[in-house]
């Protein structure tokens, strides 16, 4: 079988457990299948990271510090360049902010098909993938015609400690020179640091949209000051202004692995869970019994948050 | 500035899924806008406050599904509404980008806002694949759009907090996360003024290039019970309970 190629992201002079988890499934992949694994790492320090990703078979770097951290631009008419040249049957994007931009780019250039939300590969019989659908409410089993395609992963999709250990790839460098572009890069800003570490907590109380008003924040206060834990939230409170950033949970937000993650109203979905899943005990309060929450809470409880709420109140300070 | 917003019908996600072989049964689903998209038309109904121009909605979908979204974005204030086609496979993103590009190319938009994603997509990115016919650059996971010179200047979020400031020129294809400020709201009467004064313009569907190359060979819902120990009972059960857990971790 022709040879796996993986996009390594990497921001801030740090390759993302993303990427190692992408190297960790292509050597799977490639145990089944014989295929020799590539991984390619773009933009200013590539060359200086590339070492890292000693578990594939070939380490493409494309040093460059015109394209800055991450050119979406940029960066996906180098990748998509890689595929035309080196025609994978595989290609393993993360399905990340950085990933989302290569995928489609490459997808649509090579017109090779795309697979998003992908919890899985399959390559036995033909190509295949399960995905999720629906914020993570709807499995799917895809079956892709053709032997070429594109996988856009899920976090969590293999092991990243299973892709940072062992190997020593050789390294290759690549042409990065890429024809003038529309969008520059300018700069990276780091989150404004505020007054609680939500990831240093021992306890957190998650709030999400089911929270339905402003108002109603004030009362899952009172839970959580009754626990003496802060207020998390899903992105919607977030968004809203209901909350500072930094107690965002979540792919865009900060991984957390609290002692207990207690969720009101959060349904769950893939970008959430990214966040919290390997907290010690979460528990989940939600009126839809199909909510995905339920898929990783280790208790669960299904009704009205509204009358839960007072109830653990009352009983903490009662 | 000519904006183009893209907008997609999607399952209610609050509502009950029921499967029906390889898909929903899509007879009793309710349909309501991405919710990303309304981030995407807020953003652009923001730019043409601070510098004037056109902002023109388009939907691909049957017209039960997408009228009365098309509807309320021109009750929100967008210039003009747009139907392309009926009856597509809604996972079948080539087309539906090929659509897009054909229609929306020849309009030369200086600027294409769509979601930054659908929560009914399975191959992803239509407005992406879009902006790549068109040859248009694209970034998306953007939480920002400022008018900027002749250009833009444009956040896109990353993780943990991380952001990054671009510049980008015109044209341009955005995957809008979050707009600067919360999707305004509008009243039911305006959106009822908004049906009874415009009919929605449409175009047909161009003709199909590439099928869809990708088929759901199985659909289910996730075993969702799996992990989780249910608590039975009312809330005072669940307030119990919950209040055990808490005191046997040691932390009340
Ligand atoms: C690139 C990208 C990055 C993202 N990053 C993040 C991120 O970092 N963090 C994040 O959280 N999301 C993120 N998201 C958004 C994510 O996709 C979901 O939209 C979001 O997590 C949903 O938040 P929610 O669960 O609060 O809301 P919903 O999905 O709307 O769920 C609300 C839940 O509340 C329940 N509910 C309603 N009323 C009640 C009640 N009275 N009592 C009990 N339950 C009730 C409902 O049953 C439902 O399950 C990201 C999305 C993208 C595309
Ligand atoms: N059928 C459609 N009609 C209108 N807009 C769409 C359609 N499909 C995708 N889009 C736009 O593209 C964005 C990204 O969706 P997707 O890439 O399909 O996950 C959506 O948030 C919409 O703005």
């Amino acid at each position: 079988m022709a040879n796996i190629l993986i996009y390594a992201e990497h921001l801030n002079g740090q390759v993302t457990d993303a990427s190692f988890e992408l190297i960790a499934l292509a050597r799977q992949l490639a145990d089944s299948t014989g295929a020799s694994v590539e991984a390619a790492i773009i933009g200013t320090g590539a060359g200086s990271l590339a070492y890292q990703l000693g578990g594939a078979d070939t380490i493409l770097v494309g040093e460059s510090n015109e394209l800055g951290e991450f050119n979406p631009q940029g960066h996906a008419a180098v990748f998509t360049d890689l595929i035309t040249d080196r025609k994978p049957a595989i290609t393993l994007v993360p399905y990340t902010s950085i990933g989302m931009d290569i995928a489609s780019v490459a997808a649509a250039t090579t017109d090779l098909p795309l697979v998003s939300y992908c919890l899985g590969v399959n390559a036995d019989d033909g190509l295949s993938a399960t995905c999720q659908l629906y914020g993570g409410k709807v499995e799917v089993d895809v079956q892709v015609d053709g032997d070429r395609a594109i996988f856009a992963m899920l976090s969590g999709c293999a092991s990243a400690d299973d892709g940072r250990s062992g190997g020593a790839g050789s390294e290759e460098s690549i042409d990065v020179s890429v024809p003038e572009l529309g969008i520059e890069f300018l700069y990276l800003t780091e989150p404004e640091t505020g007054d609680i570490d939500i990831a240093a907590e021992e306890v957190l109380v998650a709030i999400g949209r089911g929270i339905e008003s402003e108002d109603n924040i004030e009362e899952a206060q009172e839970l959580a000051d009754a626990i003496g834990a802060p207020l998390a939230a899903s992105r919607p409170i977030i968004d809203q202004g209901w909350l500072p950033k930094d107690r965002q949970v979540g792919k865009s937000g900060l991984t957390v692995k609290p002692k207990i993650y207690l969720t009101l109203g959060i349904s769950g979905a893939p970008e959430h869970l990214e966040g919290m899943r390997d907290s010690a005990i979460i528990i989940a309060i939600n009126s839809d019994p199909q909510a995905p929450i339920f898929g990783v809470a280790h208790y669960g409880w299904v009704g009205d948050l509204f009358d839960f709420m007072p109830e653990l109140t009352d009983r903490l300070e009662g | 500035m000519k904006i183009a917003v893209l907008m997609r019908a999607v399952p209610d996600p609050v509502e009950e899924f029921e499967i029906d072989g390889e898909d929903l049964d899509r007879d009793y689903l309710g349909f309501v806008l991405n919710e990303f998209d309304d981030h995407a038309l807020e953003e652009a109904l923001l730019l043409k406050e601070e510098i004037g121009g056109t902002v023109t909605a388009y939907a691909i979908g049957s017209a039960d599904e997408v009228e009365q979204m098309l509807h309320t974005a021109i009750a929100k204030g967008a210039d003009e509404a747009m139907m392309i086609g009926e009856d597509i496979d809604p996972l079948d993103a080539h087309s539906q980008a090929a659509a897009f590009a054909e229609t929306i190319g020849p309009v030369a938009y200086d600027l294409v806002l769509s979601g930054v994603q659908a929560s009914d997509e399975l191959e992803g990115q239509v407005a992406m694949l879009a902006a790549a016919s068109l040859g248009y650059p694209h970034m998306s996971v953007v939480v920002s759009v400022k008018p900027d010179g002749d250009g833009l200047k444009v956040t896109k979020e990353y993780w943990g907090g991380i952001t990054a400031d671009y510049r980008v020129s015109f044209p341009a294809v955005l995957g809008v996360q979050t707009a600067r400020e919360a999707p305004r709201y509008v009243a039911v009467a305006r959106i009822k003024q908004a049906q009874d004064s415009g009919t929605l313009a449409s175009v047909d569907m161009p003709e199909r290039g590439n099928e869809g190359r990708i088929h759901i060979t199985a659909m289910r819902l996730p075993d969702t019970g799996e992990g989780a120990e249910m608590i039975e009972g009312d809330e005072e059960a669940a307030a119990e309970k919950v209040y055990e857990i808490l005191s046997a971790a040691g932390v009340v």
